[in-house]
C-alpha cells in the first residue's frame, strides 16, 4: 500500500464521517478534529474503520499522530511497510 | 380491529409525511415491528407498531402528509384474527401508544389533510436499507437489478453496484433531513420549555483522572471496536444515579410529575450542518458500560444515516448532553419537555487540584444539572450530582 492508496483510504473513511467536507480544501497539516469538526466518537469510528479496512490496530496513545492528514499518512506508511 | 395512527414524536410535531410502507395488507405484524418510515422535522423516522395482528388495509399513500393521530392503516389484532372477527364491535383503540405529550393549548388547529406529493406510480420494490444506501450515494434504484424475493432490491445489490463503480459520487450529509425545519422544531420545543418550566441550574466539578487512567489501561488491551470513551462512563453514572434520584427521571404531564419506571437516556447528538436530536437509549441503567458504549455508537451511526426509530425519539425520560473533547468547560441545557431534567458534561480540562493536601494537575470534568422546580429543588439536584461524582470515582464498578 503506497502513500497514494493510504490517502484514498483516509479520504474515504473520513468522508463517511464528514460527508460534506471537500478534502481538496483541507490543509494536510491542520488538526482533523478542527478541520472536519469531529468529536472523540468520530475519531474512534475512524480508528475502527482503519482497523476494519487494513487490519491495523492503532493504540489509543498513537491517536495524536493521526490527527492531521500528513501525520496519518506518515504513521500508516511506516506501519504498513513490509519488513 | 385497531387503527395504526401517525404517532406524535414529540411536543413539537404536528404532521408527518409517509415515505415508505414496510408492510402490505394481510402481513402479520407484532408489537415493536417497524412498519413504516415517516419524514418529520427530525428527519426520517422508522415507525414501530404497538399491537400484534394482521394488517388489513393501508389508508394513507406514500408521499402524503397527514396530521398526528391520522389513521394510517387498520389491523386485525391477534385475538380478533384468531376468532375470525372481521368488523369491530366497539370504538377502536388506537394501535399505537397515545402521544406522550398533550399539545400546547396555543397550537393552531390542523387542517384535515395536507397533501403535498402525489403517490409514486408503480413503486419499486427495495428494502429500506437498500434505499438508504442508494440515496446516500445518489444512485437511481431503477438502474439496479434486484436479487431479493420477487425481484426486490436488497442491500447487497446496492453494495455490489457501488463496488463496481469507479469512484464514489459526492455524498449528501443526512438523508431527507431539512435542517431549517429541524431548527424550527428545536425553537418550538425550547421556547415552550422556557415558557413553562421554571429551571434551576447547578454545576459540579468532578475529578476524572481515575476514570481516564482506568480507560487507558482497559482500552490498551482492546481492538478499536470494543474501546470505551469517557462519555459512556458519564452516561452510565447518570443512569445509575437516577435509581436513587427518581425525581429527575420521568415526565411532567397533565399538571403533575410521573416518575418513569425505566431509565431511557436521551443522548443529545449534534447533526452536521447545524441540527440536534436526542434519541433515547432504552433501559440505560441496566446496560453494562460496554453495552452502553455500543448503543451510543449505534445511535450516532444511525442518526447520521437517518435510521432513528419512533420509540427512540419519543421515549427519552431524561437527556444527557456532552460537549466532548472540544468546546468549553460547561454547558447548561434547556429541559426538553415533558422531561424534567437535563444533565450536561463539558470538556475535560487539566487543572491544579488539591489532593490530600498536595497541589497536582488533575483532569476535571464539569457536570451540570438543569432541573424543573415544579418537581425538584436544588438540594435534591445537588445530591444527584454528588452521586454522579461518587459513581465516577469507581469506574470499575460502573
Amino acid at each position: 500500500m503506497n502513500a497514494l492508496d493510504i490517502r484514498t483510504v483516509l479520504r474515504e473513511e473520513l468522508g463517511n464521517i464528514a460527508p460534506e467536507i471537500d478534502f481538496n480544501s483541507v490543509d494536510p497539516k491542520a488538526d482533523l478534529r478542527e478541520a472536519l469538526d469531529i468529536d472523540s466518537m468520530d475519531v474512534l469510528t475512524f480508528i475502527t474503520a482503519i482497523h476494519t479496512r487494513i487490519g491495523l490496530v492503532i493504540p489509543e496513545v498513537d491517536y495524536p499522530k493521526l490527527m492531521t492528514l500528513d501525520g496519518a499518512v506518515t504513521y500508516l506508511s511506516a506501519k504498513l511497510q513490509p519488513r | 380491529m385497531a387503527e395504526f395512527r401517525m404517532p406524535s414524536l414529540g411536543a413539537d410535531m404536528e404532521a408527518g409525511t409517509l415515505v415508505e410502507w414496510m408492510v402490505k395488507p394481510s402481513d402479520k405484524v407484532k408489537r415493536g415491528d417497524i412498519v413504516a418510515v415517516v419524514e418529520t422535522q427530525k428527519g426520517a423516522i422508522e415507525i414501530e407498531i404497538f399491537e400484534t395482528g394482521v394488517i388489513e388495509k393501508i389508508l394513507v399513500d406514500i408521499g402524503t402528509k397527514v396530521p398526528v393521530g391520522t389513521p394510517l392503516a387498520t389491523l386485525r389484532t391477534k385475538v380478533e384474527a384468531e376468532a375470525g372477527v372481521k368488523e369491530p364491535a366497539a370504538p377502536e383503540a388506537p394501535a399505537i401508544m397515545p402521544p406522550p405529550i398533550p399539545k400546547p393549548a396555543e397550537a393552531p388547529p390542523i387542517a384535515a389533510a395536507l397533501p403535498e406529493v402525489s403517490p409514486l406510480p408503480g413503486r419499486l420494490r427495495a428494502s429500506p436499507a437498500a434505499r438508504q444506501l442508494a440515496q446516500a450515494h445518489g444512485l437511481d434504484l431503477t438502474t439496479i437489478t434486484g436479487s431479493g424475493a420477487g425481484g426486490a432490491i436488497v442491500l447487497k445489490d446496492v453494495e455490489a453496484r457501488l463496488a463496481s463503480m469507479p469512484s464514489p459520487p459526492p455524498k449528501k450529509p443526512v438523508i431527507g433531513l431539512d435542517l431549517g425545519a429541524m431548527r424550527a422544531a428545536i425553537a418550538a420545543a425550547m421556547a415552550r420549555s422556557k415558557r413553562e418550566i421554571p429551571h434551576y441550574y447547578l454545576q459540579h466539578q468532578v475529578d476524572v483522572t481515575g476514570c481516564e487512567a482506568w480507560l487507558a489501561e482497559r482500552n490498551a488491551a482492546r481492538p478499536p471496536q470494543s474501546r470505551l470513551l469517557l462519555g459512556a462512563l458519564a452516561a452510565k453514572a447518570v443512569a445509575s444515579a437516577l435509581r436513587r434520584f427518581p425525581a429527575f427521571n420521568g415526565f411532567w404531564q397533565n399538571g403533575k410529575f410521573e416518575a418513569a419506571p425505566a431509565v431511557h437516556l436521551g443522548m443529545a447528538i449534534a447533526i452536521r450542518g447545524g441540527g440536534l436530536a436526542a434519541p433515547a437509549i432504552h433501559d440505560a441503567d441496566r446496560l453494562s458500560c460496554d453495552e452502553l458504549m455500543a448503543a451510543m455508537r449505534d445511535l450516532v451511526q444511525r442518526m447520521r444515516f437517518g435510521r432513528i426509530r419512533s420509540s427512540e425519539i419519543a421515549d427519552a425520560t431524561i437527556t444527557v448532553s456532552s460537549l466532548g473533547e472540544r468546546g468549553v468547560e460547561a454547558l447548561f441545557g434547556i429541559i426538553y419537555p415533558p422531561q424534567v431534567a437535563i444533565v450536561g458534561f463539558g470538556k475535560v480540562v487539566t487543572r491544579p487540584w488539591v489532593v490530600e493536601g498536595i497541589i497536582q494537575p488533575r483532569s476535571i470534568l464539569t457536570v451540570t444539572l438543569s432541573g424543573d422546580h415544579r418537581v425538584s429543588d436544588g438540594h435534591a439536584g445537588a445530591l444527584f450530582l454528588v452521586e454522579i461524582d461518587r459513581l465516577l470515582q469507581e469506574p470499575e464498578k460502573l
